[in-house]
């Protein structure tokens, strides 16, 4: 007993413990995800979260302790976005092509959806630092959580909204292009990851690889229109 | 694959760089992303495959990579919890929104242009 004791004491100060245990959840989140495919609340992300917030709270481990570790993840999160280059380098002529359609869309639907947002939440009361941290929410998280970050937000909360508003996406694409006929696979798709970035697109490239091509298009756009769009809505809407 | 990991932390450095040293309002790894994005399109040609496969790589498991900070939830239960009503009013409103006005705008610009 007194040696296990030990070993927790020791593992708790390494970052091995924090980074081991999100590998080994995220394995399992994925496999679980596998066997229940088309369900939206299916997502690894989400199960990995849950599971791992449930262990920290079952073990009375600090979120600090724990980020020890994950950080080594987390830091990957910068690399990756500037990796989104490349697909939107191999997009190119088609984004050129379809240029003059889809900056109009995504400004329009990046102001509409960070403003309703924030006009939301301030409306009922919601206190700044919550509305900052809403404002990205539409965007890619390592984007959300830098834009957070910038305008006095915390990113930690925006990674959260980012996750909800992701599964939201999920289930309300479907109706809303019902609503406004959108039949175009290229509106669907851009739709799809301006509002709803990569949880949403990867659900539309199970039915259009079209729209999944748009999507990952709007994820990258929609992340720059954000970062210049946010801070100037921020400066209107929060006092 | 360490060649690309290099220049991809490269792009980040230098977007962080240029971000604190201008005040942009932009996250230094979206500025990355645009110097990255504005070099392949100079150079014009198919990107290194090496360069490929990683970014395909980090792409595949963006997910894993978002898991530490959404842990971060457990630090904020309580702000959560005191604003339960404006989120689950404010979040699901304004995708619908989102979804509503680039759908339809894309759409009628889009029929436009192929007429």
């Amino acid at each position: 007993m007194e040696n296990l004791f030990h070993l927790w004491v020791y593992l708790e100060t390494t970052p091995l413990l924090g980074l081991a245990a999100t590998l080994v959840v995220w394995r399992l989140a994925t496999l679980v995800a596998a066997r229940m495919p088309g369900m939206a609340l299916a997502n690894p992300m989400l199960i990995s979260v849950v599971i791992l917030v449930a262990l920290l709270l079952a073990t009375g481990t600090p979120y600090s302790a724990y980020f020890q570790g994950a950080q080594y993840v987390h830091f990957l999160l910068g690399p990756a976005t500037v990796a989104l280059a490349i697909p939107m380098y191999a997009n190119l002529r088609r984004i050129r092509r379809s240029a003059r359609a889809i900056l109009p869309a995504l400004i329009a639907g990046s102001v509409v959806a960070a403003g309703s947002a924030m006009l939301i939440a301030r409306l009922l009361g919601a206190p700044r630092v919550v509305i900052l941290s809403l404002a990205p929410k539409s965007v890619t998280t390592p984007i959300a959580m830098g834009i957070a970050e910038q305008i006095g937000g915390q990113p930690s909360l925006a990674a959260v909204f980012v996750l909800l508003t992701g599964l939201c996406a999920i289930v309300l694409i479907n109706p809303a292009m019902r609503l406004i006929r959108a039949t175009d696979m290229r509106a669907q798709g851009l739709a799809a990851g301006m509002a709803g970035h990569g949880l949403a697109t990867a659900r539309m490239l199970l039915i259009s690889e079209t729209a999944g091509a748009f999507g990952g298009l709007a994820i990258g756009l929609n992340g720059i229109t954000t970062a210049i769009v946010v801070p100037l809505l921020a400066t209107f809407l929060v006092r | 694959m360490l060649n690309a990991l290099t220049l991809l932390i490269l792009c980040q450095f230098v977007g962080e760089v240029i971000a604190r040293a201008t005040s942009l309002p932009l996250p230094g790894p979206v500025i990355g992303l645009v110097l990255l994005l504005t070099m392949l399109a100079l150079r014009n040609r198919a990107p290194d495959p090496d360069l490929t496969t990683t970014s395909n790589w980090l792409l595949r498991h963006f997910g894993l990579l978002f898991v530490p900070a959404g842990v971060g939830v457990i630090t904020q239960l309580d702000v959560l919890g005191d604003n339960a009503v404006a989120l689950l009013v404010a979040i699901p409103v304004s995708t619908l929104l989102g979804l509503l006005v680039t759908g339809w705008v894309m759409q009628r610009l889009s029929r436009d242009e192929d007429s």
